[in-house]
C-alpha cells in the first residue's frame, strides 16, 4: 500500500484515529458497561477519535428495542463521561447504535447478530471490521467465541478490493484462576482468533502514570542508575480498596484477592518496575522484558512466613459499621477466600538480586490507593549526631497509580532552626489531568488501541501463564492451610502481615 | 485567593507570589509553564479565563501584559489570582506609560525559572513575534490571524517573519479538519487528482488547510468562498470520483464517498481553550505549520 501523503512522523497534532469499524459489546447490563465502557466511548466519539460511521451493537439476554439500548447508552453517558454532553456528538454516536437480544446459547441471536453487522457495513461503510469485547463471565467464554466462529463473524472473508477486514476480540481478567485454566481459555479462543488478534485488557496498564513509569525510568539519567540491588533496599506495590465486595460476591467467593488482583495487576505493575529498558516501546519489545522479569521471579521458599491473608470481619471503615466479609450476602459462613493477601517475591537477576518486592492487596482497608513505592538504602555513613538523624528515614521514590496519580520523592531535609536537625520531607508532582478521576480515560486509551489495532498495553498469553506460574504454588499452600486471619474492616490488614516485613526488618507503608 | 498591588514593583509581585503560595500550603501541582499574554483591556478576560482552563491540563504561571495609556507616567498595577479552581498561578500586569514599552522588563523577574515559556499575542498582532522580546525568550509564539482586521494579509505577514517556535491558532482550528482528511486518505485507494476547500471569506484555516492539502498531496486545490461557519466543505477528486466532506453548520459533518453509504461524524468548531491546549501539549517547533505558512503565498487567487 502507499503510505497516506497526509501522515507525517513530525506531525505530531493529528491524533491516532481508528478506521470504520462495529464495536459488538457482549455484557452491556453489567456495571462495568455502563461506569466505563460506554462512557469512554462517547469520549472518544467527543475527542473526535472515532471514525465516521462507527457503529455499536450491543448484545444481551434482554428483551430491548435499538431505541432502548441507546436509552441505557445516554443514561450510562450522562452520569459517567468525562467530557461534557454534546447534542450533535450524541446524536451522530446515536444513529449507529443497535442492540441484539438472545442467549448466548441461541443460534439464532447469532446470526441475527451477523445480520445486523452486515447491515450496519452496509448503511454505515463500517467496512466489516469488528472488535468483539466480551464483558461476560468466564464460564459463558467458551459458547461466545463457538458461537463466532458458528455464524461465521471471526473470519472476515476478503473483499473485491482484496484487503481482508479485520477481527478483534478483547477479554477481561480474570483469565483463568490457575495456570490449567488459562491454557483451556487459551486454547478456546486460540483455536478461533490469531494471537494477535486477542486484546487482554489489564486497565491499569492504559493509566497515565504507569506509562510515565515507563517515561521516568527510561528518558531520564536520574534514576536508573540507582534503579538496582546497589541502592534499592526494597519494593512495595500496593493496591488497597475501602469498599467491600460488594455485589460480586458469586464471582469474588472461591477466587480471593490474590487471583484477582496480584495475579494480573500487581505483577504487571512488578514487571514494569523491574524490567530493563526495552530495545523500544513496539509491543515485542516491552512484552519481551516484561516476561524476562516475570521469568526470573521467585517465589518464599517458606510462604508460611513470606506470605499472609486475611479476611475483613465487621468494623468501622470510613466512619460507618459495615458488616464482615463471612456475613455478605451470597458468601458461605465457613468461606476460607481471602479479602487481603500479601507477597514476597524475589527477582533472581544481577539487578535485583536479594531485594524483595512486596506486593499486597485487600478490601476494607481504610484507604483506597494503588502505588508502587521504591524504598532505597540508608547513606551508608551519616557525618551527623545520631540524634540529628533520628527522624531520617529512608529516601523513597512513590509512583502514585490512584486515586491522586502522580510521582512523590521523599529524602531528608534540615529543619530550619539553629540546630542541625534532619527530616524526610516530600518533594511531589502532579500534572494536571490528573485532577479528575482518570480510571475510565485508562479504558479510553485501551478502547482506542484495540479499534487502531495497537498492542503495547496489553498483555499476552506467556505473561498471564508466566503470572499464574508464580501465583499458583502460593494457591495451592493456601488451600492446604489453615483460613485466612481475620482483621476488623478499616484497619491496614492482618498482622500475619505486619509479622511478614517485620522479620525483615521492615514496615509497610501506611494506608 | 486574590490580592491587588497597586503602583507596585515586580519585588512586591514576587513577594506576594511566594506568599500566597505559603499560605496555600504550597499549590498541589508543580507548575510546567509559563505562559505570556500579550492582550489589552478588552481582551484580558476572554484571554486569562481560557488560560485557566487550559491550565487544568496544563499547570502554569499565566502573566497577563495588559498594556494601558501610553502618555501615563510609568505605572506598574498587578492583581494577583491563585486557587481559583485551577492550578498554578495568574498575575494580570497592567503597564502604563513608557512602562509598556519595556513590559520584558518586567515579566523577566516574574517567569518561573527551569520551566519553559510560551507567549501569546491575543488580539495584537506582532507582524514578526520572534522579533519582538517577550517573543524571543518564548519556545512558543502564539499568534490568532483570525483576529487580524485583514486575516488572509495577517497570515502572509506571519509567512514572511516566520522563525521556527511560530505558530497561530487559526492553523489549531484546522487539527479536527486535518485528523479527518488523513483518516479518510488513510481509507482512500484511488489517485486524488484534484481538490476545493469551501469557507467563508478571508478564513485563514482554509488558506493553511488548502496549502497543507497542495503541498503534502503534490495536486492543485482551490478554495472557494461560502456563507460559513468557518470551513464548510473539502473536496477530493479521485480518479473514481469525488470524496467530499462537509459541514455546513459547523457541528456535524458528512463523508461522502462514491458507492458507499453516507457517514457522519461530530466535528464542532473549538473554543479558545480547547485551541490553547492543544498549543501548550507540545513545546517544540511544528515544522509542518511551517511548511504549510510557507505555501499560502502560491494559493492560486480565491474565486467566487
Amino acid at each position: 500500500m502507499i503510505p497516506n501523503p497526509l501522515r507525517d512522523r513530525r506531525d505530531r497534532r493529528i491524533p491516532r484515529l481508528a478506521g470504520p469499524c462495529v464495536l459488538v459489546l457482549f455484557g452491556v447490563t453489567g456495571d462495568l458497561a455502563s461506569k466505563k465502557l460506554l462512557p469512554a466511548i462517547y469520549d472518544l466519539a467527543n475527542r473526535g477519535l472515532l471514525p465516521p460511521g462507527f457503529s455499536l451493537v450491543g448484545f444481551a439476554r434482554r428483551n430491548w428495542e435499538d431505541e432502548d439500548f441507546a436509552r441505557i447508552t445516554h443514561d450510562a453517558v450522562k452520569a459517567h463521561a468525562r467530557t461534557p454532553f454534546r447534542e450533535e456528538v450524541w446524536q451522530q454516536l446515536a444513529e449507529g447504535i443497535r442492540f441484539v437480544p438472545g442467549e448466548f446459547a441461541d443460534d439464532g441471536a447469532f446470526d441475527n447478530l451477523a445480520l445486523t453487522v452486515a447491515e450496519l457495513d452496509a448503511e454505515r461503510g463500517t467496512g466489516g471490521n469488528y472488535a468483539f469485547y466480551l464483558s461476560v463471565p468466564p464460564d459463558a467464554f467458551p459458547v461466545v467465541v463457538e458461537q463466532l466462529k458458528r455464524s461465521g463473524l471471526s473470519s472476515p472473508p476478503e473483499t473485491e478490493s482484496g484487503r481482508r477486514p479485520w477481527r478483534r476480540v478483547v477479554i477481561e481478567k480474570p483469565f483463568g484462576h490457575d495456570l490449567q485454566s488459562a491454557r483451556e481459555l487459551n486454547a478456546i479462543l486460540d483455536a478461533v482468533f490469531p494471537p494477535e488478534s486477542v486484546f487482554r485488557i489489564d486497565h491499569y496498564l492504559g493509566k497515565e502514570t504507569v506509562q510515565n513509569l515507563l517515561a521516568m525510568r527510561f528518558s531520564n539519567t536520574l534514576f536508573e542508575p540507582i534503579w538496582n540491588r546497589g541502592y534499592v533496599d526494597h519494593v512495595q506495590i500496593t493496591m488497597a480498596e475501602d469498599i467491600g465486595i460488594g455485589g460480586r460476591a458469586g464471582y469474588y467467593d472461591g477466587i480471593g484477592a490474590a487471583r484477582d488482583v496480584i495475579q494480573n495487576h500487581l505483577l504487571q505493575l512488578l514487571a514494569l518496575t523491574a524490567m530493563e529498558e526495552p530495545l523500544s516501546f513496539a509491543a515485542e519489545s516491552l512484552r519481551a522484558e516484561k516476561e524476562k522479569a516475570l521469568s526470573a521471579v521467585q517465589i518464599p521458599a517458606d510462604p508460611a512466613v513470606y506470605t499472609a491473608r486475611g479476611q475483613y470481619s465487621a468494623g468501622w471503615q470510613g466512619g460507618l459499621p459495615v458488616r464482615g466479609f463471612l456475613e455478605e450476602d451470597g458468601i458461605p459462613p465457613d468461606s476460607s477466600t481471602e479479602t487481603y493477601a500479601a507477597i514476597r517475591l524475589t527477582i533472581d537477576n544481577r539487578r535485583w538480586a536479594g531485594v524483595p518486592f512486596y506486593l499486597r492487596t485487600g478490601k476494607r482497608l481504610p484507604t483506597r490507593m494503588t502505588e508502587i513505592a521504591v524504598i532505597f538504602q540508608r547513606a551508608p555513613h551519616l557525618p551527623f549526631d545520631a540524634t540529628d538523624t533520628k527522624e531520617l528515614g529512608q529516601n523513597a521514590l512513590v509512583i502514585r497509580v490512584q486515586p491522586d496519580e502522580g510521582v512523590t520523592l521523599r529524602f531528608g531535609s534540615k529543619v530550619p532552626g539553629s540546630a542541625m536537625e534532619v527530616r524526610d520531607v516530600n518533594m511531589d508532582f502532579a500534572y494536571g489531568e490528573s485532577f479528575t478521576e482518570s480510571s475510565p480515560e485508562a479504558y479510553e486509551r485501551l478502547l482506542l488501541d484495540v479499534l487502531i489495532g495497537d498492542p503495547p498495553l496489553f498483555p499476552r498469553q506467556e505473561e498471564v501463564e508466566l503470572s499464574w506460574q508464580i501465583l499458583d504454588p502460593i494457591e495451592d499452600f493456601w488451600a492446604k492451610h489453615d483460613k485466612p486471619e481475620q482483621y476488623p474492616a478499616g484497619t491496614p490488614g492482618p498482622a500475619s502481615a505486619d509479622r511478614m516485613l517485620a522479620r525483615d526488618g521492615r514496615a509497610w507503608r501506611r494506608l | 485567593m486574590l490580592t491587588d498591588l497597586t503602583d507596585t514593583t515586580t519585588a512586591d509581585i514576587r513577594a506576594a507570589l511566594a506568599k500566597t503560595r505559603d499560605q496555600m500550603g504550597g499549590p498541589a501541582t508543580g507548575v510546567v509553564l509559563n505562559l505570556i499574554i500579550m492582550t489589552d483591556e478588552s481582551g484580558q478576560h476572554d484571554a486569562v479565563r481560557a488560560a485557566s482552563q487550559a491550565g487544568r491540563e496544563h499547570p502554569c504561571r499565566v502573566l497577563a501584559v495588559i498594556a494601558r495609556d501610553s502618555r501615563a507616567a510609568s505605572r506598574l498595577d498587578a492583581e494577583l489570582r491563585s486557587g481559583e479552581g485551577t492550578p498554578g498561578q495568574t498575575v494580570l500586569l497592567r503597564l502604563y506609560g513608557p512602562m509598556s514599552e519595556h513590559a520584558d522588563s518586567v515579566i523577566f523577574p516574574l517567569l518561573v525559572p527551569d520551566t519553559p515559556v510560551v507567549t501569546w499575542w491575543h488580539g495584537l498582532l506582532p507582524a514578526v513575534p520572534s522579533a519582538q522580546p517577550l517573543g524571543l525568550l518564548a519556545q512558543r509564539r502564539i499568534t490568532d490571524a483570525a483576529r487580524a482586521k485583514a486575516p488572509t494579509e495577517a497570515l502572509a505577514a506571519l509567512s514572511a517573519g516566520y522563525k521556527p517556535g511560530d505558530t497561530d491558532l487559526s492553523w489549531t482550528r484546522a487539527t479536527p479538519w486535518r485528523s479527518l482528511l488523513a483518516a479518510t486518505v488513510d481509507q482512500e485507494e484511488h489517485e486524488i487528482i484534484a481538490g476545493v476547500v469551501s469557507a467563508e471569506e478571508s478564513n485563514p484555516t482554509a488558506e493553511l488547510l488548502t496549502a497543507w492539502l497542495s503541498s503534502k498531496l503534490r495536486v492543485g486545490f482551490s478554495q472557494t468562498i461560502s456563507g460559513g461557519p468557518g470551513i464548510t466543505e473539502v473536496r477530493l477528486q479521485t480518479t473514481a470520483g469525488a470524496v467530499v466532506i462537509s459541514r455546513p453548520d459547523g457541528r456535524v459533518a458528512t463523508l461522502t464517498r462514491p458507492g458507499q453509504p453516507d457517514r457522519h461524524v461530530a466535528l464542532q468548531r473549538r473554543d479558545i481553550a480547547d485551541l490553547l491546549a492543544e498549543e501548550l501539549r507540545r513545546l517544540d517547533p511544528d515544522e509542518i505549520y511551517g511548511e504549510s505558512l510557507a505555501c499560502v503565498a502560491g494559493i492560486p487567487a480565491t474565486t467566487g
